[in-house]
Order: structure tokens, then sequence, then C-alpha cells
């Protein structure tokens, strides 16, 4: 099978990137230095083509009841047009199905971003819900999405569109349609900037322009380590249908007022909550010299406690950091199993660095 | 050929060993394998006076990406390592067959580098690699 590539796939190669199989795309890992482009994405300004993700439209008179139902989060926060809400999708025993962006476009429309290896789960799964309550489910046509992010992100990005002072001033979380173009002020870097809908046969121009005014391609390496780094979860690592929101660091997603609002997995929520959460997703950073990688094991008093779910070195910290499910009884302190050796980690609350300053 | 020195040992494992006039040899990963690892993070050296059969994992080097082991090309007891590869591992990055050498080694016999793969062979190998 081959890979699926990205409007932008050509100008990938022509930046020098190393191209890998990502999903079933073909994406650039890096441009020469995973590193330099992380540095530059915390200090300046980077951009990340994601355009294998998904989006989905949403359209209907009851649209809005049908994602109160659908989501764990609650789309009654979204009550101003272009607003944006990070929410999981949930099954009926409480897995993550998925964890997306719903923005509330205006009326009875609104729209999800959802990650791309999930695409045909979470389309049937949607679909399949929609339908009872007469909901229109529509996947983004020829569309590239591209993120750019970074302390000098929004400027340069004014500098190359233009852009009226309502759009400029836009609130972080919040989306406005431009013409042909989606812009929201939302981001996986823990760095202020923006994601960008444009037409698939525009996307080419504008990178050429963002290129120009010096924001620096950034591929899925830098893209991993500076999330990782912001304490946001990756869908498949951290957490999938098997661990609930309340095992996965975000709890604070779930959405338990009004009580009398009815979603997929909440009643296996309140059971879970009812007899006690026994895991819990935390922040480690590594004491010694090292890397933290996935599916580590992790020892809490010699005891096994549970693995890393994502695990990598910080470039922004100079050392290791990761995420991992443990126990929840599990306190300050932990040891990491690498290569037959106990490493001594200390066990924080993610994230690890935000707005480009460290915070642990 | 630029990226391969001629003057140099290489291994299928992508190592490199250069002969000192002091009978020792000189161990390093090449060019090519700190491309694939891209930026290096952290580098695992062997214990001066380990001794090590060829082919054993003797060292680790690490990236953002991924972790590898580096194998003794031929056997021998292992007489130094590069310390300032403990903080400064972007070193083999930068120089992979100079400055980023990983550790210094009196091989049992100094015959068996002839084992090894001259720059040619290397060269195929990585060729081959590349299809």
């Amino acid at each position: 099978m081959s890979l699926k590539q990205t409007p932008l796939h050509d100008a990938h190669v022509a930046a020098g990137a190393k191209m890998v199989d990502f999903g079933g795309w073909h994406m650039p890992i890096h441009y020469g230095s995973q590193i330099e482009e992380h540095h530059a994405v915390r200090r300046d300004a980077g951009m990340f083509d994601v355009s294998h993700m998904t989006v989905v439209d949403l359209r209907g008179p009851r649209v809005a009841e049908f994602l109160r139902y659908l989501l764990a989060n609650n789309v009654d926060r979204l009550q101003e047009s272009g607003k944006a809400l990070y929410t999981c999708m949930l099954n009926e025993q409480g897995g993550v199905i998925d964890d997306l962006i719903v923005y509330h476009m205006h009326g009875n429309w609104y729209r999800m971003v959802v990650n791309s290896a999930t695409r045909e789960k979470d389309l049937a799964w949607i679909r399949e819900h929609a339908a009872p309550f007469g909901v229109e489910v529509e996947e983004g046509g020829e569309l590239a999405m591209l993120a750019v992010q970074g302390p000098n992100a929004r400027a340069r990005v004014h500098e190359v569109l233009q852009l009226d002072e309502g759009v400029r001033d836009m609130a972080p979380f919040f989306a406005r349609e431009v013409g042909d173009m989606f812009i929201a002020r939302t981001g996986y870097t823990g760095e202020d900037g923006y994601e960008l809908i444009v037409p698939a046969d525009e996307v080419a121009d504008l990178w050429r322009k963002l290129l120009d005014a010096g924001v620096r391609p950034c591929g899925l390496g830098a893209r991993d380590t500076l999330r990782l780094e912001a304490g946001m979860n990756l869908y498949g690592a951290d957490m999938d249908e098997s661990v609930t929101p309340l095992e996965s660091g975000l709890a604070w997603t779930v959405a338990w007022e009004p009580e009398t609002r009815d979603f997929i997995g909440r009643a296996a929520l309140e059971k879970q909550k009812a007899a006690g959460v026994t895991r819990k997703l935390v922040g480690l950073v590594l004491e010694e010299r090292g890397v933290l990688r996935n599916h580590l094991k992790v020892f809490v008093d010699g005891l096994e406690a549970g693995e890393i779910t994502s695990g990598s070195f910080s470039p922004s910290l100079g050392r290791a950091i990761a995420f991992a499910r443990v126990g929840s009884e599990a306190g300050e302190h932990c040891t990491v199993e690498v290569r037959g050796k106990q490493l001594p980690a200390r066990i924080v609350r993610p994230p690890f660095v935000r707005n480009g300053k460290p915070c642990v | 050929m630029s990226d391969i020195p001629g003057d140099l040992y290489y291994t299928r494992t992508h190592e490199w060993v250069r002969p000192e006039e002091d009978g020792t040899f000189t161990v390093g990963i090449t060019h090519h394998a700190q491309e694939l690892l891209g930026d290096l993070v952290f580098v695992e050296l062997p214990e001066v006076g380990a001794e090590m059969g060829a082919g054993d994992d003797c060292a680790v080097v690490e990236s953002v990406k991924a972790a590898s082991d580096v194998y003794c090309p031929v056997a021998g007891e292992v007489v130094a390592v590069n310390e300032a590869l403990a903080d400064e591992p972007e070193i083999i990055n930068r120089d992979a067959f100079g400055d980023g050498w990983i550790f210094r080694l009196r091989p049992e016999d100094r015959g068996s580098v002839e084992d090894l793969l001259g720059p040619e062979a290397y060269a195929e190998l990585i060729a081959e690699e590349e299809h």
C-alpha cells in the first residue's frame, strides 16, 4: 500500500525533510535537527504540517444536544461562536475512543478535529450516534492543516496574512473563519500560536510565505517532545479504549455538572469514581543522565507500580521526562528500570514546560 | 565517499576502528550511524578495564528518537573512554570519526582488524541498505 501524501509533501522534501511512514502517511520526522526545531518553537516560531488530521463538520438543529451526549466534556461551555473545547469521546465502558478539539462555529454548526490514526473508527462511531439526532456528519474535503507555534508565531502569521483586528486579537482557544480559511488560536506545543485550515491548493503558497517570514519547518519528532513537555497526552500512547480519562490525567476534561446530562461513558466513570480510581497518569523527571522510553517499568518502594506511556528527552530541560501510568498511591519518588538498572526519578504534575519556562 | 575515511576499518553494525601507533584501537560509530539516529542526547560508556568479546554490546548511544547498542568490533580490554561525551553527546553528531570517538581498546589480537570491512565494502553496505 502506498503512503498517503499531504499537499505539502514536495515542500517537505525540498526543505530537506527526513520522511517516515507515520500511520500510513508520508510525513517529515525532522528537517535535519529535531532538537533545533524544538528550540525554534520554544524561542521563536515553527510550523508543522498536520494535514493528516481529520476535520469533521456537524450540522443540524439538534447538534448541540447530540454533542452533549457524545462527548465527555460539555459543549454548553461553547456559548460564543468560535470557542473551542478539548474533550474525550468515550465508549460505554468509559474507555477513550479518541481525544479531540470541538469548535462551535456558529448556530447549528460545530467542527471537530480528530486524530488521523483513529479516523475510520471515529467517523463510524460519530455517524452511528448522530443518526438518531438527525445530525449531518461531513468529513472535511480538500483541506490542509498547518500549525504555526511559538512566542513569535502569531506576529509572523500577521505579517503574511491580512487579518482584521478582531482576528488578530482573538483570545486563546478561539477560532474564526476568514474567507475560505479557518484560523484557531490553539496548538499542541504549550506555546502561543495558530492552527490554520486552508484549501489544499492554497497551502503550498502559505507555507512558502511563512518560510520567507522566518518560520522554521518542524517535523513530527519535535511536535512529540513539545507536546510531552507541555503535558499534553498522545492518543494511542497515553490513553486508548482500555483506560478512562480518570486514569489518564484527563479528569479535568470530564464535565460532571449538570448531573442531568447523560453522556456516553458517564455511568462507567461514575462507578469507577465511586469505587476509587486505582491508577493515575503522572509526570516523571529522571534524576540522572539517560533517556526514558515508552513501556519502561516504573517501581515505587521496590515494587512494580506501572509503566511509562510516553518517554523522551526534554530538550528544554536537558533531561529525560515521561508520562507514566502508576498506582494511585505513588508519592513523589520512583525508579525506572533502564537496561536492568533502577534509575531514580521524581514524580511531578505535568506540564514540564509552559510558554518557554520550566515548571517542574 | 567523503563521509567514509579511507584509513579506518568498519563493521556491519556501523562502528569504526582506527588502529593507533601504540597498539590500541580507537572505536566510534560512523557518520552514517549518527545520521540515522539523529540528535544524540545520551551515551552510556563502557567501564575502563572491562574485557569485551567481539560483538559484545559495550556502549549505548541514545538520540531523542531511539536507543542503539554499540558492539565491540574485536575482542580486547577497554583502556580509555571519551568522558567528554557524558556532557556533550552531540560531539558524535558533529565529528563522528574524530572528537566523537567512544572508547579505546587493547585488542587481544592486532590482526583481528583485518576481519572487518574496508572503506569500499562499508560504502557498498550503506548503498545496499538505502535500497
